[in-house]
């Protein structure tokens, strides 16, 4: 089959490689109908992740159909129009029945490697490294799907492919944000990164109650989505001065919740910006964290910070401080999809989440290395490119 | 030196940063740690002591290492399951019998996966595209290959 591999840093290429194969009885093999770039994939393919390793399959936000399934599945069958989970969730350990799914203790075959980087390993993962598992991603015509019981979920009639496919990672990951953000009626909202997370994370905190959300960004055809689609507010900081116009749109207070959706390679006008840059070049600090800098330091007073974009090391000139004077709240994640995601699709079939407009620009999967080109580099207002094998 | 080398070298080098911290950890502990010998390296499984062990039969990983190494077990807080601990048999010895200790992370890890989940999770093999030998992928490859055995745990 077709399968887009990561080859080297900045490279990518489709090659033919096995069809996967049942290896536990919760397996299943899902027939790939959609399969979504995300802002993370940029930083493997940026070598920013450790743990790549040339020849792994990209992609981790994806539907489609099961055709097979391991001898010990009771809950999905043949046939099945599914959207999976970018993590997975054995179900049954303290994590998994706490909700917090994407902590997994059983679902990572890799541990000794997030233990050595984090102090402990995250659960598995779809296409995200080494330190995830090592598993195969679903940029490919078919993908192994462990867990399937806990993992796929049955998608609504009416609901189209490119509404389900942001319901694997993009929505949950900005429900999440604002849900344990804790985000509550008649708050204000300050999201950094008008990508889909983003996106998806303003319109929960709207369905959450907030009375005003604001959206921080610089490309114009991303904010103009937040503003007609999703229906929040927008700042460009490229054009105006963040703090400032978040305190005098906030009451001179700040944000209630500050909701980190860009990640460890944040761009910024900031002099803190060029500090980064030159630091990671000469890799004397792993990420880039500059909105997370700004989201700290905007935040009112006993407020809280979410930290939804993904960061994989160390970085430098953290504002601890700032948390600590200002009594934050500070918490942060990898997404706990499998406590979301039915309410979600339910929530995309009644017309409250909004999901297909992120799909810019869907393509054949033997196009996939022109699509990331697009999305990294933003060209023709890219905001996913979703492919279909 | 090509960017594109500097740039590999410095990715390889956080690979072996990440994978090989375990590594580290150990030998500090042994400098640093006058009891890493007897250390217990423990687990929390999400069963009660009696599903753990279960008329004094140890689970299939850790019987496996029989007269190797010392099990013990206890009622984990707030309902928590159970804590099961495992060590290898110091004989007196000062020194951490590395090659033991490893096999102890294993037998732990699958223990608690076939008692909450019933098998122990597999990657391979599964679909992969081309691996060339690199110095870098050499370097990837032998952390993946360690990493069951290593780690904080």
């Amino acid at each position: 089959m077709k399968a887009l591999c990561w080859t080297g840093i900045n490279k990518l290429k489709i090659e033919n490689v096995d069809e996967p194969t049942i290896l536990d009885p919760g397996d299943a093999i899902v027939k790939v109908t959609l399969s979504a770039s995300c802002g993370s994939d940029l930083h493997l393919l940026g070598g920013y992740v450790p743990g790549m390793r040339a020849g792994d399959i990209l992609g981790h936000e994806f539907m489609g159909e099961i055709v097979a399934t391991g001898s010990g599945v009771q809950h999905r069958r043949v046939g099945d129009r599914v959207v999976v989970c970018s993590f997975m969730s054995c179900g049954q350990c303290w994590y998994c029945r706490n909700e917090l799914t994407s902590l997994c203790d059983n679902t990572n075959p890799h541990p000794g490697l997030g233990e050595g980087l984090f102090g402990a390993s995250t659960g598995g993962c779809f296409g995200y490294s080494q330190i995830t598992g090592g598993f195969a991603g679903s940029h490919a015509t078919y993908v192994r799907v462990p867990h399937i019981d806990t993992g796929a979920f049955l998608i609504p009639d009416g609901v189209s492919d490119e509404q389900a496919v942001f319901a694997s990672d993009a929505v949950p990951t900005g429900w999440m944000g604002a849900d344990l953000g804790g985000v509550k009626p008649g708050d204000v909202v300050a999201v950094w990164g008008a990508g889909g997370v983003g996106q998806m994370a303003a319109r929960a905190a709207m369905l959450l109650g907030a009375e005003k959300v604001i959206v921080i960004d610089r490309l114009p055809e991303r904010l103009e989505q937040v503003r007609t689609v999703i229906g929040a507010e927008t700042l460009d900081y490229s054009s105006t001065e963040v703090m400032a116009e978040l305190r005098e749109r906030t009451g001179g207070r700040g944000p209630d919740v500050a909701i980190e959706a860009v990640g460890m390679e944040a761009h910024s006008q900031r002099p803190d910006y060029l500090y980064d840059k030159v630091k990671t070049m000469l890799k004397l600090e792993t990420d880039r964290p500059t909105a997370v800098r700004e989201a700290i330091m905007a935040a009112r007073k006993g407020g809280s910070v979410f930290v939804l974009g993904v960061f994989g090391g160390l970085v430098d000139k953290f504002p601890l401080g700032a948390v600590m004077n200002k009594g934050l709240t500070l918490r942060s994640g990898q997404q706990h999809g499998h406590r979301y995601i039915p309410m979600l699709l339910e929530r995309i079939a009644a017309g409250e989440i909004s999901t297909g407009h992120l799909a810019t620009h869907v393509m054949p999967l033997e196009e996939a290395p022109r699509g990331y080109e697009m999305f990294k580099t933003k060209q023709d207002g890219c905001v996913r490119a979703v492919f279909r094998p | 030196m090509t960017k594109k080398m500097i740039v590999g070298i410095g990715v390889t080098g956080l690979a072996v940063a990440a994978g090989a911290a375990g590594l580290r950890r150990r030998r500090h502990s042994s400098d640093r740690d006058g009891e890493a010998a007897t250390r217990w390296n423990v687990v929390t499984i999400q069963r009660p002591p009696a599903d753990v062990v279960h008329d004094q039969h140890l689970p299939e990983p850790l019987a496996a290492l029989n007269g190797l190494i010392d099990v013990r077990w206890s009622i984990a807080p707030g309902g928590r399951g159970t804590e099961l601990r495992a060590r290898p048999h110091t004989d007196g010895r000062d020194e951490d019998d590395d090659e033991l200790r490893g096999a102890v992370r294993v037998a732990l890890r699958e223990s608690k996966q076939l008692l909450e989940v019933g098998h122990v999770l597999t990657n391979h093999p599964q679909p992969e595209g081309r691996r060339p030998h690199t110095p870098a992928g050499a370097i990837v490859d032998a952390l993946v290959r360690r990493s069951p055995e290593e780690g904080v745990l």
